[in-house]
């Protein structure tokens, strides 16, 4: 039987945005408090999986057209490229190097070539976790 | 001052827990599934609000350390905690749970009833 769904699909379209900026701020945050690519990753991949619960498998691929497959590849090179980046110039596999910038808005920022490597594994984890979600929801 | 801060942040803790009790009371107490819901929805949404304002202002007061993550999940409880509750006794009535015996009035049978006329279902 066909019913309304007004209240959770209205429902999904905010909270979708609180869990989102939420795990933008848990993946910043990872250097220096608890979080990190991986449970950001996480909480990215619950807040798309609560927009396919809200609306619809179909819905969602045209909302979001993103081919996770190729999203874990570039995270996959993205890490790896992070950690070889080091040994061109000498030192050895996984050195990481960091400075301090002041950048126009933010002030003095000191930028870590780790964040680029997390981002790798946030790349990889929303990836993988959609890639399996979306497997088993297309099966009918 | 700490004396203030400390009456605030223990008020709204006990508060809390005196709704999450309510609660637990009453998912133990009432006789079926729609106001069992109604029970642990309203009541354990609001204890559990009170318990992160508590812990709130127990970070801001005391140790001067203002969280607006804690903020954030207040929100976030107060969106969803009433929509899951409200998602779960929809589905359950769909798939045919019976109110208690009680019950005198029931919109939502009428109008089910008049969705399955209109889209031809049994």
């Amino acid at each position: 039987m066909k019913t309304n769904d007004v209240i959770i699909q209205f429902t999904a379209k905010i909270v979708f945005f609180m869990i989102f900026f939420y795990a933008v701020h848990i993946f910043f945050a990872g250097h220096y408090t608890p979080g990190g690519g991986f449970v950001g990753g996480l909480v990215t991949a619950s807040a798309i999986v609560l927009l396919i619960v809200a609306f619809d498998l179909k819905t969602v691929q045209t909302i979001l057209p993103i081919n996770y497959i190729y999203m874990v590849a570039c995270g996959l090179i993205l890490a790896l490229g992070t950690a070889a980046f080091s040994m061109f110039t000498g030192k050895p596999f996984f050195t990481h190097f960091f400075d301090y910038f002041n950048l126009p808005i933010l002030g003095k920022t000191s930028l870590h070539t780790a964040a680029l490597f997390d981002l790798g594994v946030y790349l990889v984890v929303v990836g993988v976790t959609m890639t399996i979600i979306q497997t088993i929801g297309e099966d009918e | 001052m700490t004396i203030l801060a400390n009456i605030l942040v223990i008020f709204f803790i006990v508060a809390g827990l005196v709704f999450l009790a309510v609660a637990a009371i009453g998912v133990l107490r009432l006789p079926d599934l729609y106001t069992r819901a109604h029970a642990a929805s309203k009541s354990s949404t609001l204890g559990v609000m009170c318990i992160l304002l508590g812990v709130f202002f127990h970070f801001w007061l005391n140790e001067n350390h203002f969280n607006p993550t804690i903020l954030l999940g207040v929100l976030f409880l107060f969106i969803t905690g009433p929509v899951g509750a409200h998602i779960m006794s929809r589905s359950s009535y769909i798939a045919g749970v019976k109110p208690w015996s009680g019950t005198v009035r029931d919109d939502l049978k009428l109008e089910i009833e008049r969705m399955k006329k209109e889209q031809n279902i049994k």
